[in-house]
């Protein structure tokens, strides 16, 4: 229980240094962080595939078609990132007055924090219900490949001199 | 058979990028073309129901495809808009480059929304939502401006976050019930209808759907994005990719999922009324055109809620009458604001004036989308608001009936008022060398103005046949 609460609060904490970070980069650096802190919850909560996914789609290929898009940009000058800084926090500094909410609302009405929901064993090997069973999800990976490597070609690869 | 419409587009793109030669680019266009017709052509007059005609490879390759009358009406709509999006995207290419990467990106997000409708299992549901978004987002920043980065980094931020939202949801499912194909985790989550768990689970799949729909609140991105987005990428955004990940995914997994109860029926309707009202004041506000459309889109999609959130047969049916329809009028509205942007190189309604003697066909048009949206007879529009209403009439809805109607007429003023400007005001000297459009935008436009006219004179004949599944519970 313990664990749950402190990935709970440190995906929390990653979701809100995504929204507020000063640059792009770090403002990355926080969504993978996040993503990464949801496959760790996934696993304790006996969902693998959705955990290896996760990694592999948010943690992994967004970031990466998120870095190669900033790759692209200019940063703005020191003065303005600190002006930026300022208007996004105050754009956003009422988030933490939602989590409050939510966190009252939730001990007020009595809903209990340690769910005890259903438990069930997984009873199949991971690899063999993949190769085995997920044959759509297969497919779809093999999609996301193709679609990533176009992201790729469409921001890095220049147009043919030729043209 | 089914599954063809998920391998011969991944084989279509295998072979467009095999290294045999420089002529193998230059059929990227014909397989953009050819895939959406024979998609429609299958859908209208084959036989793709699962193990009608199986190929000798379903024996190996199990993808465990879904096909009813919604996955039915949703494929068709895709193939429609996949078509106009590729004769628009095909004209206003810059390079032959950029084409053929163009044409690679529109086959793969129309395999990828062919999954999204086609799967029967949550998790491969999510698999290709998220192959769509992704490919929705380089398509918006393919241009690599200033405005279609930002467009496409705040549609993929807002999509990661609903993502990820949807994931922890598809996860509480998977450790609940051990299962994760509609069919089994419904069975399974029969007699756990008061878990605490599965009541967060549902609330975290509806605010991801509701941000990946761009519902209000969540609807910030929406306008952003339709902007920045090449005029292409437009129709097919604002046409069917965020709706099929968004309105059909949320549609498809209360149906097959979970069941709709008062609790979540509550939050539907009042989501879709202030989606409905919100988006069509924010479009009144509007001198984009662009802009305009895209919170008319989000006011529109309140329509499809309030009738998802009726809970009834009449009102499902309504809702995705209502979806074709308004998929269908995104796509003619956005293929004619691409016409005028691409004559007067301008979106702003402050400037465009009487258009309409110069670009007949592109105003004719747009006429009959504005009035086909704004619900009036006997276009495509009407019936579908006018089922809208009668389900949530019956129902019991009946001030959701008063608003619904008053946001029609807001919709119609909005239009109205966009109409006037750009092509019945006074005639422009500025605009006296504009002509008609190319063939190539006034085409589309013309195919999907028919579709419009042709639903709404022909309604009693096809309606049963074509457009509205469940047809015992209505006719």
């Amino acid at each position: 229980m313990t664990l749950h609460i402190i990935v709970l609060t440190a995906f929390l904490a990653f979701a809100l240094w995504a929204v507020l970070a000063r640059t792009l980069i770090q403002s990355t650096i926080g969504l993978a962080l996040a993503s990464a802190s949801v496959s760790i919850i996934m696993f304790q909560f006996d969902a693998p595939w959705a955990a290896v996914f996760e990694l592999s789609v948010c943690t992994a290929l967004i970031s990466v078609v998120f870095v190669s898009t900033i790759s692209l940009t200019n940063p703005p000058p020191k003065n303005e990132i600190s002006m930026l800084y300022w208007d996004r926090f105050k754009r956003f500094a009422y988030l933490p007055i939602f989590l409050l909410l939510g966190g009252f609302l939730f001990l007020t009405n009595k809903i209990p924090i340690d769910f005890l929901a259903p438990h069930i064993e997984p009873e199949k090997d991971f690899r063999l219900v993949l190769w085995n069973l997920r044959h759509m999800d297969l497919f779809g990976q093999i999609i996301l490949l193709f679609v990533g490597v176009f992201g790729v070609v469409v921001f890095f690869k220049e147009r043919p001199k030729n043209e | 058979m089914l599954s063809l419409l998920l391998l011969l587009p991944l084989a279509s793109v295998i072979f467009l990028n095999l290294p045999i030669g420089k002529w193998v680019r230059g059929t990227a266009l014909y397989f953009a073309l050819i895939l959406p017709i024979v998609q429609i052509s299958l859908l209208l007059f084959g036989n793709i129901a699962p193990g009608a005609i199986a190929p000798f490879y379903e024996k190996t390759v199990k993808l465990g495809l879904l096909f009813d009358d919604t996955s039915a009406l949703m494929l068709l709509i895709i193939g429609i808009l996949v078509f106009c999006s590729v004769i628009v995207g095909n004209f206003l290419a810059e390079s032959e480059y950029s084409k053929f990467k163009f044409m690679n990106l529109v086959i793969l997000t129309l395999l990828a929304m062919n999954g999204t409708v086609l799967t029967s299992d949550l998790f491969s549901l999510y698999i290709f939502i998220e192959i769509t978004a992704i490919a929705s987002f380089i398509l918006i920043a393919m241009n690599k401006d200033l405005f279609g980065f930002e467009g496409a980094f705040k549609y993929v931020v807002i999509s990661t976050i609903a993502t990820l939202l949807m994931l922890s949801g598809i996860a509480i499912v998977l450790m609940v019930t051990g299962e994760s194909s509609f069919s089994a985790a419904k069975a399974a989550l029969q007699s756990l209808d008061s878990c605490h768990v599965i009541k967060l689970a549902i609330v975290l799949f509806l605010v991801g759907l509701f941000l990946k729909s761009g519902m209000v609140p969540f609807h910030g991105w929406v306008p952003d994005a339709y902007v920045a987005a090449p005029p292409a990428v437009a129709i097919l955004l604002a046409g069917c990719a965020t709706k099929i990940g968004g309105l059909y995914s949320l549609l498809r997994v209360f149906d097959s999922v979970f069941t709709i109860n008062f609790q979540i029926q509550s939050v539907l309707l009042a989501v879709g009324l202030i989606s409905a009202i919100i988006g069509a004041l924010g479009a009144l506000a509007q001198n984009d055109m662009k802009r305009l459309l895209a919170y008319s889109s989000i006011s529109q999609m309140g329509y499809i809620l309030l009738g998802i959130g009726v809970g009834t047969p009449l009102g499902k049916a309504g809702a995705l009458f209502h979806f074709f329809n308004h998929s269908i009028l995104k796509g003619l509205l956005f293929t004619n604001s691409s016409a005028v942007e691409n004559q007067t190189k301008t979106r702003d309604l402050e400037k465009l004036k009487g258009l309409g003697s110069r670009m007949p066909i592109t105003a004719v048009t747009s006429v009959i989308g504005s009035l086909s949206t704004a619900g009036i007879p006997p276009l495509s529009g009407f019936w579908s608001k006018l089922i809208i209403l009668i389900a949530l009439w019956k129902a019991g809805f009946y001030t959701l009936v008063l608003f619904a109607a008053l946001i029609s007429l807001l919709t119609l003023s909005y239009f109205l008022s966009m109409q006037r400007q750009l092509f019945f005001g006074k005639d422009s000297v500025v605009w006296k060398d504009v002509k008609e459009a190319d063939f190539s935008l006034v085409f589309p436009a013309l195919l999907l103005a028919s579709i419009t006219v042709g639903v709404g004179v022909l309604f009693p004949y096809i309606v049963g046949s074509i457009i509205l599944p469940f047809k015992g519970s209505i006719l």
